[in-house]
């Protein structure tokens, strides 16, 4: 799995590349911390277009992203969500909780 | 990455330490070897899960880079069986919540540990009535664990973790926890739908 940063309109967009389980979601939570916490970055986008597995690990990473957001007033913003991922976001009854876009786009035209 | 899946056999990628396939009934299909290796064989839990429809038997170390490439197999496995995209996904996510909670609550974060992994094909009708579907069996040697401290938290809860079980009650048909000889045993079992047996009886 691959994180990358790159710049956006009033914020960071983190892309990941692969599967965010067991083994890399502590990447994940460490990044987006990061970027919320010690940044203090206003919005944080993630780009979610090349992830195609999440786990409960990874779900818990990013609640704990969202709860640091929420400390912080600043925004997490959820984008490109493939099926599976959007299923394990229905599974788990956060779809409505997250801030979810379908594209990059429409995720910076917020 | 690729996984082939064919008579039973599996022929994984790369990760040679952490894993290793083979058929159940040993006679080929071995197809890594690593170093650190869980024994080669468990004919007690073969015999007891019946010779008959026996997929593929995996010995993994309870390493969380192992999970994909059970994630890749398993889903290889529930194709195979012709499961609809929905369940094959519904299928690999119990099996990686479930290998994870192993890793993570009954080794407790420790590398190297033995895991297996049965999976097997359940036919229609067959000696004890089954329906259809696949079979999935998980087996650790960590100390006891007792069912009834297994809660997933309520989803209103929003906060990290606890959602594991959650997806796998949610996902599997048959979720049965298990202590045999020292070893702990989860049970995972999807059936087919009808549609799915009717359209796959017809193409045989």
């Amino acid at each position: 799995m691959q994180i990358a940063a790159r710049p956006a309109t009033g914020g960071t967009i983190l892309d990941i590349t692969g599967d965010i389980d067991l083994a890399h979601s502590p990447a994940v939570r460490k990044a987006l911390l990061q970027e919320i916490r010690e940044k203090k970055t206003p919005k944080v986008y993630l780009n979610l277009e090349k992830v195609r597995y999440i786990d409960s690990s990874g779900i818990a990473s990013l609640v704990e992203g969202l709860k640091a957001s929420r400390d912080q007033g600043s925004r997490l913003i959820l984008y490109g969500l493939s099926k599976s991922v959007r299923e394990v976001m229905e599974l788990s009854r956060l779809q409505k909780i997250f801030e979810i876009h379908e594209s990059e786009a429409q995720a910076l035209g917020t | 990455m690729s996984v082939g899946l064919e008579h039973g056999i599996v022929s994984p990628p790369g990760n040679r330490d952490a894993t290793e396939f083979q058929n159940i009934d040993g006679r080929a299909g071995v197809s890594v070897r690593g170093g650190m290796l869980a024994k080669k064989s468990d004919k007690g839990l073969a015999k007891q899960l019946g010779g008959a429809g026996m997929l593929l038997k995996l010995n993994l170390l309870s390493n969380p880079e192992a999970l994909s490439l059970v994630r890749a197999t398993v889903e290889r496995a529930a194709e195979v069986l012709q499961f609809p995209d929905d369940e094959a996904r519904a299928i690999v996510r119990s099996v990686d919540e479930a290998l994870a909670n192993v890793m993570r609550h009954a080794y407790g974060g420790r590398p190297g540990l033995p895991i297996e992994v049965f999976c097997k094909k359940l036919k229609a009708g067959g000696a004890k009535g089954s329906e259809a579907g696949l079979e999935i069996v998980l087996q650790d040697e960590g100390p006891a664990q007792d069912p009834a401290t297994f809660k997933s938290r309520p989803l209103d809860d929003i906060r990290p973790g606890g959602l594991g079980l959650h997806f796998i009650q949610q996902s599997m048909d048959v979720v049965e926890f298990s202590r045999k000889k020292g070893k702990n045993q989860l049970r995972l079992v999807k059936y087919l739908s009808p549609a799915v047996r009717q359209s796959g009886s017809q193409g045989e």
